[in-house]
């Protein structure tokens, strides 16, 4: 028993594996944030008069509003003139290869495991890389050109397909959607752009990696996925930041739309910093993330896995407007040491014979909150909408939590809502009976909140779902209490 | 192999064994007879190092090694198995993952390599061939909607891909049909070897007649009040437990 409390005491003050700086020269505008700032970070990025004036509108907007209060999450006043929104590699010029890109920002990917050359060449995974503001290296964009799918960073579909982003951005997250949403759309720097034509299905997984580097600095990325009919994309998201002591802002939108019969599943990996094990430090994650489901038979799926963040505030949705449209919802939350995590989705039936599926799979550690938020909304004309929501919480020790909000407005008869709903504290018993078999008890808990978040990460393409299990494990760590 | 002397140990500060003794060698099978309440389970759970189970008094050498200061998957590692009375369900892992898990623990503490799938999955196949189980069970998540009697013969699977040198049977025959109760009596059997020993804790004489011990103990209040050789277990079918429990006073 004493070396096991040694074993776990040690674990417990493992660090964050990620959270190395890197050494770069970065250019900054000054903190803070007026129509001036704006106007210099559109400016910076040579932007078309169009988009700053959708910056400043929402920028107007933004100041007509108030952060909103009502997540189960606690944090102190954040002061938005104290960051800063445009942070960038310096003397970046057109990139011809991926050869150009700064050793030092290429070092960081393939410390983080993704080596963006390794994943040229081998997994068929094409990546965008977004650093700090900007995206610093999109591979594999010729071999989809072939294809007619555009992948590329934001800024560069601002430039050069300003027709596809006018028709859609904003077209699900509106500029005045909420506060957050509302401020990224003033100040976004940078993210990722695709478009995947009629009839296509992309013959690879896209995939963006988001990294905050600099210091106080918020990173507000805008992701925009259009998949036009017929067509099917596959797009996975990973994030990690350096350890910090102060909290850092990130802001971001996605945006999906999948017009008649097309398909996107969205997946993310967020392993934001969660700060240390006393609650110092860490990311705050407040995202708006929305899936418009606007063609009849169309799909949207969004799949996450959320170990990182000191506070995450997360509702990735579908808007089901087409007829027959599906809309999926699978999560894995965990809150540990000192995390709060307020998250769940929102499905909005509007079309006939919608359906939506929910799996939410929370984990609570440590001092760690862990809260699932959702809302069905059947409108009148959804004849024949169905629902299924299945949320399941874990304890792991006995000073967590985990809180259940589900919201339900059903405005036709003809719909089925189904929702189950359970929480359970992590069984002596079944740890007992898994070291009994000579596991020892950090691979036990994990075997066991592996098991409890199975039909969650069967929805992740294969490797990601390796990833998810093995972050999982080491975010676990010394979470039993 | 097995020596424990003067065990007691207590459930939430009440003394359930009361000083055991026993010696058991390798190629032996004893069991541990007795009526409800007399602390067989206890004895089972502590051997396996439940932590609910406080011992109190007396010590366990297992090869020579200080048992009881070794956590559950150390004994585990060092070759001791507990078939539990109440197998627990673990949701959304599979047996042949749990168990490739497990072997793979106890292969790297023992120096062996570690299986890949492949060779996991022939080595195990032979063992559910031998135990005359069929192999749709690997692909079910552990325990979860078997009936009683599937969870005990997932019991006898695990131990005989583990292989362990002491293997301890916690009324294993409980709640079992006739025709189960002979799977798992042949299992057990087919897993009798020189070189391991195997304690079957049970409340009934008839587990006895499918797996012949070496010798027969009986408890009774936290003691083992009297030992003898099979004959004792069939006495004792004929007597009932009152019997026994006039030798405590």
């Amino acid at each position: 028993m004493q070396e096991e409390a040694k074993t776990l005491k040690e674990i417990t003050e493992e660090e964050y594996q990620w959270g190395f700086v890197t050494d770069i020269e970065e250019e900054r505008i000054p903190s803070g944030l007026d129509e001036k700032i704006i106007q210099l970070l559109s400016e910076k990025k040579g932007e078309p008069e169009w988009m700053l004036e959708w910056r400043l509108r929402a920028y107007r907007h933004w100041l007509t509003l108030k952060e909103p209060k009502w997540a189960n999450v606690h944090y102190g006043p954040i002061d938005y003139q104290a960051i800063t929104y445009y942070s960038a590699p310096k003397k970046r010029q057109e990139l011809k290869s991926l050869d150009e890109v700064d050793p030092e920002i290429r070092k960081t990917f393939e410390k983080l495991g993704i080596s963006i050359e390794e994943q040229k060449r081998f997994s068929g995974v094409a990546v965008d890389a977004v650093f700090d503001s900007v995206s610093v290296a999109t591979t594999f964009k010729e071999k989809l050109a072939e294809l007619g799918i555009i992948f590329c960073s934001f800024s560069e579909a601002v430039q050069k397909h300003p027709d596809l982003v006018k028709k859609y951005l904003g077209t699900v997250v509106p500029h005045n959607d909420n506060f957050f949403a509302s401020l990224n759309s003033a100040v976004f720097s940078d993210g990722s752009f695709c478009y995947v034509p009629k009839g296509v299905r992309s013959p690879m997984e896209l995939s963006t990696y988001f990294r905050i580097n600099a210091a106080n600095t918020g990173q507000f990325e805008r992701t925009l996925i259009i998949a036009d009919e017929g067509s099917y994309v596959s797009y996975l998201e990973g994030c990690t930041a350096p350890m910090r002591d102060e909290n850092q802002l990130h802001a971001a939108v996605v945006e999906l739309i999948a017009l008649d019969n097309a398909e996107i599943k969205y997946s993310t990996i967020q392993n934001w910093y969660p700060g240390d094990k006393n609650g110092k430090g860490g990311i705050y994650n407040f995202v708006t993330k929305r899936g418009k489901c606007a063609g009849k038979n169309s799909k949207i799926s969004w799949t996450q896995v959320e170990t990182g963040s000191a506070i995450t505030w997360k509702y990735p949705g579908c808007i089901l407007a087409g007829d027959n449209s599906v809309g999926a919802f699978y999560s894995v939350a965990l809150a540990n040491h000192y995390q709060q995590a307020d998250t769940g989705t929102k499905m909005i039936h509007i079309g006939k014979n919608t359906r939506s599926t929910i799996i939410s799979k929370g984990i609570s550690g440590g001092h760690g909150q862990n809260t699932y938020r959702g809302l069905v909304r059947i409108l009148k004309r959804a004849a024949g909408a169905r629902n299924y929501s299945q949320c399941d919480s874990l304890l792991l020790g006995d000073k967590c939590g985990a809180h259940t909000f589900p919201y339900v407005e059903v405005n036709n008869s003809s719909s089925q809502l189904e929702h189950e709903a359970s929480t359970s504290k992590i069984s002596e018993d079944q740890l007992f009976y898994c070291r009994s078999r000579g596991l020892s008890q950090e691979d036990a808990v994990n075997l066991v909140v592996n098991g409890f978040c199975k039909t969650v990460f069967k929805e992740l393409p294969m490797e990601f779902a390796v990833e998810a299990q093995k972050l999982l494990g080491v975010s676990l760590e010394g979470a039993v209490g | 192999m097995l020596e424990i002397r003067n065990l007691h140990a207590q459930v939430d500060g009440k003394e359930i064994l009361k000083g055991i003794h026993l010696k058991m060698n390798a190629g032996e099978v004893h069991a541990i007879m007795g009526p409800n309440a007399s602390g067989k389970s206890t004895l089972a759970n502590v051997l396996a190092g439940r932590a609910t189970y406080a011992v109190t008094q007396g010590e366990i050498l297992f090869n020579g090694k200080n048992l009881l200061e070794m956590s559950p998957e150390q004994r585990a590692r060092e070759g001791i198995f507990l078939a539990f009375q109440y197998p627990v369900d673990i949701p959304g892992i599979t047996n042949s993952y749990f168990l490739k898990a497990a072997l793979n623990a106890v292969r790297k503490y023992r120096g062996l390599e570690e299986l890949d799938a492949i060779d996991f999955l022939s080595c195990v196949r032979e063992k559910l061939k031998l135990l005359k189980i069929e192999e749709s069970l690997l692909n079910r998540p552990v325990n979860v909607g078997f009936s009683g009697g599937e969870k005990k013969k997932n019991e006898i699977v695990q131990m005989a891909v583990l292989d362990p040198k002491l293997a301890v049977l916690d009324e294993t025959d409980s709640g079992l049909d006739i025709d189960a109760l002979k799977v798992v009596a042949e299992g057990v059997n087919s897993l009798r070897k020189k070189e391991n020993a195997i304690l079957l804790i049970t409340h009934y004489q008839r587990l006895l007649n499918y797996i012949v011990p070496d010798y027969v103990h009986v408890l009774s209040d936290g003691k083992i009040v009297t030992s003898g050789g099979k004959d004792l277990a069939t006495q004792l079918e004929e007597k009932g437990y009152t019997w026994v429990r006039e030798w405590n006073h």
